[in-house]
């Protein structure tokens, strides 16, 4: 069945899987952003605890996404793997920290005897989710602003000098965050995510005080939210693009370029559209009323945002991560992929992700049938953090 | 342009690699193991009714979860340090090593992830049945897990399935089932596994009989002995035979590294294998380059011929033959793989040149010629064929250490067997001593397995085609090396953390609770 596509349908298809997987990692992000509110939202003890073991039962879900997330980037774009990773060094190396932070913190904060005390886990927690998702979204904009790096597959013949990927400056990526795009895009991670994450804890939580703080704290977050992410997708809009000639393959600057990309792609822009309201849709229902499904509407419409802002950035004849350094050097779906037939067996890998879906969605139904309430910090049989 | 290697740069690559990966592989052995304990003991749970069986399940559960988590917390960064600080790495093989990767977390990781949330969290939620399997899922999606990563390491011990594309500079995939199921592969698949399952059955008797000697928690340390040891002596025998597959298919894929095993700096035919040895070693000579005698040993006539090539009387290739060659039992010397090596590399150049030069009949030319020689490719980037030797001493003693607790270990589960059989546990006190040391001695004997596989390989990374300098990262040595001691220190740190915890939570012991 894969079989009979062109190498450019695959490419694009697994640019598609790519973007599906940035986008359920962004809202699961929802994780993250919660850890920044864990003080803000639970006054005392036990609500501070019921909010650490709803974020705590799905912790690995957003982690086992990031890692998804990164091998199929390998497996079906690896010049972009060697390119960014090995580049951008301080800026994938700090996210990584902060996730290696976070995947201990839930298990071993109350356990006795736990070495670094209870205040430092909650303190690792509070890190990977504001730096985490701050320069997540900051690596993630330079798909659009691009990076100073060169790539030549030919040093591989020179013994002394074969990296094939280059960094052309000595801040490797921290110099991302000179550029206004990069950050505000970075920020409206970091304010979405704590506005998904209250979301979720006020559905999955049964308090009457955290859901009325939680109301507050949504609306609080919106307008610092509104102000970064319009700041990023009008500038980056009107901003000058990356294309590509497809006969020619040359990279070249092209006026207006993402806002093309939208024009040329309707089911895109609609996508966008969709998901902004839907998610100032689950945020004005939560604020205005006693609404606690909020989750379930802004999660879908950060899925379809983030979804169609990493379409643009890829179709459409449109280099996906750009040098500045070079055009020439920019990498696109076409130059960056895995051969035709990796693509073509990992497109039979892909089928397996709806049943991935569906089982986890099952799994999560059986074990939130229940909300959590304050009974569950003394049921024995519970596993508490 | 610099005409040296930037050797800092190379070196503190490799001591983040071996760094993240060995304590990476502290943990996830424990994992792999214990979760299939745990599944067999909610299984007699389920079948029996016994709260008490429900009660040790847990207890386990307890354990395993705060060495889970750190297992995750250090995998992280190893897969995404292949494109960090092995860049040239990523793109040379990426076509084929990606795949695996990417596979594990679709496949593998998201089983383990959800089903464990419904074992620790689904207790009175879900049916007990739909618990037990949930149980069941989180062993076989860490197995499932410690497979895709094996083929892709696999893959790296033996090259197969794959096809140079000149036009891309990298080795493309040709076929995925030979990648998949490579003997390498699966041999590797099955030892590194069963050595996983017998480490969490030490542990397991381990921790039990120290409750036995503390004369606590006596029922719930009889059953775990039971089952553990039952696991383990399967196990433990399925290690070895295992291991000696390794050995043989390493013989003949990887010759260096198997003379490294053994310190066989003279082939033989009808090698004899050293049981026990100790290398010699004289100032003058601190690589071991004329390493003719060892200082003592003890050794199994002929076995070592038999073990590589299944032939008592077989030829058993040392490092001297490899390097220099060896025409009697048709041994190419190293100096020739070079020479062809760099026929392969400046064929590419040239391939490259006349491409963009529009010459097709040169490139075509130039193809041949690369095609030719393709199979030295990485022996291009040596100038001195003695950069082709391994450490040998790593090698030899981490081996020899390894495969003498093999043995060991087998031992230790027929004892304790018995003893369970006799109900003459609780007497043997030096015996539940000897278990609770041989915690630690399993750790070892699983580093060692890994040091011996990856320390043996050197120069290469991906053997024959790519050695470890040509696939780092540019970057800056100091850049790396700080990066080592960040993750030195905050790694080191968590250990101390798990380890207080686990500690803790014995000797706290099982919790009592309302079975059901
Ligand atoms: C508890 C741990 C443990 C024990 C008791 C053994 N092994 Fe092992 N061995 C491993 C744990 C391990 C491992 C950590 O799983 C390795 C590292 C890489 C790999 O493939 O598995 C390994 C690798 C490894 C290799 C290298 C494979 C390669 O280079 O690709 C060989 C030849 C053996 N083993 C052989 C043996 C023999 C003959 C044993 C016993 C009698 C034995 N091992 C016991
Ligand atoms: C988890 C168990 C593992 C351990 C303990 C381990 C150990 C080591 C050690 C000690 C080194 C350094 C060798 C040296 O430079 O002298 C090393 C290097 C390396 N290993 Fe492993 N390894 C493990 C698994 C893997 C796996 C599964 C892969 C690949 C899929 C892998 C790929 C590499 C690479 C790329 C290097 C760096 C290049 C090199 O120095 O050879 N390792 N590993
Ligand atoms: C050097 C190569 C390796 C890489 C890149 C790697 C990567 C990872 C990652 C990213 C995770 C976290 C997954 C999650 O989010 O749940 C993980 C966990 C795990 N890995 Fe590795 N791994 C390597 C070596 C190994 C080896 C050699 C084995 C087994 C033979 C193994 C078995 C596991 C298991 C069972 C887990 C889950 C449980 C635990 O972490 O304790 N890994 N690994």
């Amino acid at each position: 069945m894969f079989e009979s596509l062109s190498h450019l349908a695959l490419q694009q298809y697994w640019w598609m899987i790519i973007s599906v997987l940035g986008a359920m990692l962004v809202f699961m992000l929802f994780v993250q952003g919660g850890q920044t509110m864990i003080k803000t939202l639970g006054k005392t003890k036990d609500e501070q605890r019921m909010i650490l073991n709803s974020l705590g039962r799905k912790w690995e879900l957003t982690f086992t996404t990031l890692v998804t997330f990164g091998g199929a980037f390998f497996a079906s774009f690896p010049l972009f793997y060697s390119t960014s990773f090995g580049g951008a060094y301080y800026v994938w190396v700090t996210i990584l920290f902060c996730f290696v932070i976070q995947a201990v913190s839930y298990e071993y904060r109350s356990k006795p005897n736990n070495f670094l005390g209870t205040r430092t886990f909650d303190a690792f927690l509070y890190i990977n989710g504001a730096l985490g998702t701050i320069l997540l979204g900051t690596a993630v904009a330079t798909f659009f602003s691009g990076s100073e790096f060169s790539v030549n597959l030919m040093n591989i013949t020179n013994k002394f000098n074969a990296a094939i990927s280059r960094w052309e400056t000595p801040f490797y990526g921290l110099e991302a965050l000179l550029n206004y795009r990069n950050v505000a895009l970075g920020l409206s991670v970091f304010f979405l995510a704590r506005i998904l994450g209250t979301l979720y804890l006020m559905n999955n939580i049964n308090d009457e005080n955290i859901r009325k703080r939680g109301q507050k704290q949504v609306l609080y977050n919106t307008i610092p939210f509104l102000v970064v992410f319009l700041t990023f997708v009008i500038a980056t809009l009107l901003s000058v693009g990356f294309a590509y000639d497809p006969q020619t393959k040359v990279v070249f600057m092209e006026p207006y370029k993402y806002l093309h990309n939208l024009i040329q792609m309707p089911i895109v822009a609609a996508s966008l559209l969709a998901g902004v309201l839907l998610v100032l849709y689950g945020i004005i229902r939560t604020i205005l009323q006693q609404f606690y499904k909020g989750i379930w509407y802004s999660g879908l419409g950060t899925f379809l945002t983030v979804f169609a802002l990493f379409l643009i950035a890829g179709w459409n004849k449109t280099a996906f991560y750009p040098s500045t350094f070079d055009l020439q050097h920019s990498l696109t779906i076409e130059n960056a992929s895995s051969s035709k037939y990796t693509l073509t067996v990992m497109s039979y890998v892909s089928l397996a992700v709806p049943f991935v879906i569906a089982y986890i969605y099952y799994a999560w139904k059986a074990i939130d049938k229940k909300k959590i309430d304050a009974s569950d910090l003394i049921d024995k049989d519970q596993h508490i953090y | 342009m610099t005409e040296t290697f930037d050797f800092a740069l190379v070196n503190w690559s490799r001591g983040l690699f071996a760094l993240t990966a060995m304590y990476h592989w502290l943990f996830v052995p424990l994992t792999l193991g214990l979760a299939y304990i745990m599944a067999i003991m909610e299984t007699i749970y389920v079948k029996t009714g016994d709260p008490h069986w429900k009660k040790t399940t847990k207890f386990w559960m307890t354990l395993f979860g705060i060495n889970f988590a750190i297992g995750i917390a250090t995998g992280l960064i190893l897969e995404f340090e292949f494109g960090t600080n092995w860049s040239n790495y990523s793109w040379f093989v990426g076509d084929i090593f990606g795949a695996p990767l990417a596979i594990e977390g679709i496949f593998a990781f998201f089983i383990e992830s959800t089903f464990i949330a419904v074992m620790y969290f689904g207790w009175n939620k879900v049916s007990k049945k739909f618990h037990l399997l949930s149980t069941w899922l989180v062993a076989f999606g860490a197995s499932l897990s410690a497979l895709w990563i094996l083929v892709a390491n696999a893959w790296m011990q033996d090259p197969v399935g794959m096809l140079f594309n000149p036009d891309t500079a990298r080795n493309e995939m040709g076929n995925f089932w030979e990648v998949f199921l490579s003997p390498m592969a699966i041999n590797k698949f099955l030892h590194t596994i069963s050595s996983a399952y017998l480490l969490a059955s030490v542990f397991v008797i381990g921790v039990s009989a120290w409750y036995l000697l503390k004369k606590r928690e006596v029922l719930l340390a009889k059953r775990s002995i039971l089952v553990a040891a039952v696991f383990g002596i399967i196990t433990a025998g399925y290690t070895i035979v295992t291991g000696d597959g390794s050995a043989s298919l390493v013989a003949k894929n990887q010759p260096m590294k198997f003379a490294a095993f053994e310190g066989l700096y003279h082939g033989k035919t009808g090698a004899g294998l050293v049981a026990v040895g100790v290398l010699s070693q004289t100032p003058e000579d601190p690589n071991y380059e004329d390493l003719k005698e060892f200082y003592f040993k003890i050794e199994i006539p002929n076995l070592l011929s038999y073990l590589a090539f299944r032939d008592f009387n077989a030829f058993v290739p040392g490092v001297r033959d490899l390097l220099e060659g060896n025409e009697e039992h048709g041994i190419m010397a190293a100096t020739e793989k070079i020479k062809r090596g760099k026929i392969a590399i400046n064929a590419l150049a040239a391939y490259q040149h006349a491409k963009e030069a529009g010459d097709n009949e040169k490139a075509a030319e130039a193809r041949r010629v690369l095609d030719e020689n393709f199979q030295y490719f990485g022996y291009g980037y040596f100038d001195d064929p003695k950069e082709l030797v391994p450490s040998i001493p790593i090698t030899f003693y981490s081996f020899h250490l390894m495969v003498a607790l093999g043995f060991y270990f087998f031992l230790l589960m027929i004892i304790f067997l018995w003893l369970l059989y006799k109900d003459r546990l609780e007497k043997a006190k030096t015996l539940l001593r000897i278990a609770i040391f041989s915690i630690p001695l399993a750790y070892i004997a699983s580093q060692s397995g890994w040091i011996t596989a990856e320390v043996g390989r050197q120069p290469w990374v991906i053997q024959d085609l790519l050695p470890t300098m040509v696939a780092v990262s540019h970057i800056n040595a100091t850049t790396v090396q700080v990066t080592f001691w960040l993750f030195a220190v905050l790694f080191t740190t968590l250990m101390i953390a798990e380890i207080r915890i686990m500690t803790k939570q014995i000797k706290l012991g099982p919790k009592d609770e309302g079975g059901k």
